[in-house]
């Protein structure tokens, strides 16, 4: 198991809230984690869950209207822990972290990147914006690049613009430009969703292997179990802004504990044999942000529920097995539903 | 074997490729291209595939949403009637079949009107087919269905926008199914939902069918999806069908290449079992310059010469049993291909 020493990034309590005229719209409510070095954390959940708001607070690039009310997010850069939650959002210590020690891939890479700018042009501006390369060794390396992740004919597709290339080929691209800085962290926002099966899997392939060979970090944003079963080390299951459970991924698909976790198990398709199988959906909708439950977000879903207790309060965060934490009343004081 | 509700024959569809102001022609893709099939009455036929393989253009094509460049649909909507050729209908002929053949779409934020209620929404679909009679007929039949999919009669004076994604998948479900039709095509009714409501609507559109004894093209690019929900499963590749057959044999046990690489690529939802992938090479072909020969030889592992030069014809490799198979692959069922076993 790692040392504490190991931990790369780590999420102390941290809320970040939303200001509207609508009124206050809690996406990230105490949010807790680690990821240790060489770690895949996936972060699952579906719409609304602050998965990527998540991410947003940890770059430092939340949309205008929103802030980080409290909490802590330690990084470790030079042996020495750095809170970037206390960083000024344009100061220079967080634009050198951001693409250089942490890097972002994004779902739609169509709109990640300029159409107007070639996308070489666009890996050498982040490798000349954090290196002191001149441009020629800059393009060199783009092209070295390219090739590491796979790109066909990577001396002429550098001179693409991104309209010109496919969906595969454009995610390639944009993770060789989160690569060009070698980050210690690299965040991907559900980074295979708008891609077909196949490519799909090219794609997740490419990423496993080069976090191997680099000892980089990776934490994956997703809503697909699949994917995550297949890359994952470690899950967190949020639902409305809270981490629902934390644990292995073994832990969490064969010994799941939340009941949201087990209703969202229950309820994918599974293409094994099971021909129809009944699925088990969880009843109701997921609430918009503004109706938020009170107490445990999950209440008005919940089998489980425990009137009086889960719609008033705040569920307590209860440690089930080491390294698998579980945020629900059902397991307070060796109860077991 | 029964007369099919649906039969599908030799269904073709060219899109003209147009650039610049003048609309000067380029090209032309053929997005389906000789595609045959039939649905029995009260089965599933589920069609499987990746972005732009024709499997949207092909559902739209056999409902004449789109019109099919050529081929033939022969429908018999009532059982004691003979088959008719739905390509060869007139408007006023068409007009008389739409409300017993109905499309489910996508996405049920951009498919409902946002300035129309629930019940106006509703009650069109009764009144341009003259469904109803009066004013309280049609406020009872919108009730009744909208009941039917999880809804109640409160619903009916809000707006789309008032709803979550689910509940609006459930509203265009009604609206498809509120003129009591007999054939549905559903164009990936699940994929824009979030996971734990994915199942709700899947468990419902598979007991309204079994309810109002409906026959569906299910159309979808999530294996795992297919395989829960139909009886039967057609994959397509670059607008031609490479397999069709009974769901569990494609899943179990494929006959094209292109089947057994689909299957592996699909990530399974438990971490103690990692597949094995069969990697593809490259990208999904480009239908400007369609590959020679057999459509999918340029990324299949196992291509032999054979392969580059003559095209496969979809066969049935399944002579004696009652269960037909039908692959396109000069190699069908010589290779030994992995589906989803032990």
């Amino acid at each position: 198991m790692a040392k504490n020493s190991d931990v790369l990034l780590s999420v102390r309590n941290l809320s970040t809230h939303f200001f509207s005229r609508e009124g206050v719209l809690r996406a990230l409510n105490n949010v807790t984690f680690d990821i240790h070095q060489g770690e895949t954390l996936a972060l699952v959940g579906e719409s609304g869950c602050g998965k990527s708001v998540t991410s947003q607070s940890i770059l430092r690039i939340v949309p205008s209207n929103g802030r980080i009310v409290s909490g802590e997010i330690l990084f470790k850069k030079d042996e020495k822990y750095i809170d970037l939650a206390k960083l000024d959002e344009r100061g220079a210590l967080i634009r050198s972290i951001r693409g250089g020690d942490i890097a972002m891939i994004f779902q739609e890479p169509m709109t990640s990147f300029s159409p107007v700018h070639t996308i070489g042009n666009q890996i050498m501006e982040a490798i000349q914006l954090h290196t002191s390369m001149n441009k020629d060794e800059a393009r060199r390396y783009a092209i070295k690049l390219l090739k590491k992740v796979e790109m066909p004919h990577a001396e002429q597709q550098i001179d693409a613009y991104s309209f010109n290339l496919s969906g595969g080929m454009r995610q390639r691209a944009m993770i060789a430009m989160a690569l060009a800085c070698s980050p210690r962290l690299l965040i991907a926002d559900e980074p295979t969703s708008a891609l077909d099966v196949t490519i799909q899997a090219q794609v997740l392939e490419l990423i496993a292997g080069l976090q191997e060979n680099s000892q980089m970090s990776l934490m994956m944003i997703t809503h697909d179990l699949g994917v995550v079963a297949q890359i994952a080390e470690n899950v967190l299951i949020m639902y409305l802004g809270e981490c629902m459970e934390y644990g292995s991924v073994d832990a969490i698909y064969h010994n799941p504990k939340h009941p949201y976790t087990v209703g969202l198990l229950a309820s994918v398709p599974k293409i094994k044999t099971h021909f129809k199988e009944q699925l088990v959906p969880i009843h109701g909708n997921v609430p918009s942000l503004y109706e938020r439950p009170s107490g445990c977000p999950f209440h008005p879903r919940c089998k489980h529920i425990i009137n009086g207790l889960c719609d008033r309060q705040e569920a307590p965060v209860i440690e089930v097995e080491p390294r698998h934490t579980v945020k629900c009343f059902l397991y307070s004081e060796g109860k077991h539903p | 074997m029964t007369e099919p509700l649906i039969s599908v024959r030799h269904l073709t569809r060219d899109f003209e490729i147009t650039r610049g102001l003048s609309h000067k022609k380029i090209g032309t893709i053929r997005a389906v291209n000789d595609v045959s099939f039939s649905i029995q009455r009260g089965e599933i036929l589920g069609m499987v595939g990746e972005s732009g393989c024709g499997k949207t253009t092909a559902g739209r094509c056999v409902l004449r949403a789109i019109e099919p460049t050529a081929g033939e649909v022969w429908i018999r909507l009532v059982e004691t009637e003979e088959a008719q050729n739905l390509l060869q209908f007139t408007p006023r002929q068409l007009q008389t079949v739409r409300k017993d053949m109905r499309l489910i779409f996508q996405d049920p934020y951009s498919s409902l009107n946002p300035r129309m209620t629930i019940k106006d929404i509703l009650s069109e679909v009764l009144v341009t087919n003259g469904l109803t009679r009066s004013k309280s007929d049609t406020y009872y039949q919108v009730a009744t269905i909208l009941e039917k999919v999880g809804l109640s009669e409160d619903h009916m004076s809000l707006y789309p926008h008032a709803f979550s994604g689910g509940q609006r998948q459930r509203i265009a479900i009604a609206r498809a199914l509120i003129s009591k039709p007999k054939f549905i095509v559903a164009d990936e009714p699940v994929s824009a939902l979030d996971v734990s409501i994915q199942a709700q609507i899947l468990n419902l559109l598979l007991q309204l069918k079994s309810e109002m004894n409906l026959t569906f093209l299910f159309i979808a690019h999530n294996l795992a999806v297919i395989g829960h929900a139909c009886d039967r499963i057609a994959v397509m590749y670059l607008g031609e069908i490479v397999e069709m057959a009974d769901a569990a044999a494609v899943i179990n046990s494929p006959c094209h290449p292109y089947s057994e690489a689909l299957i592996s690529a699909v990530p399974e939802p438990d971490p103690r079992i990692r597949k094995k992938r069969i990697p593809l090479r490259g990208e999904i072909g480009d239908f400007l310059n369609l590959p020679s020969g057999c459509v999918f030889h340029p990324r299949c592992p196992y291509v032999l010469d054979i392969c580059r030069t003559q095209k496969p014809e979809l066969h049935n490799i399944n002579i004696k049993e009652d269960k037909e198979h039908w692959v396109a692959c000069h190699f069908a069922g010589s290779l030994n291909l992995a589906g989803i076993g032990q």
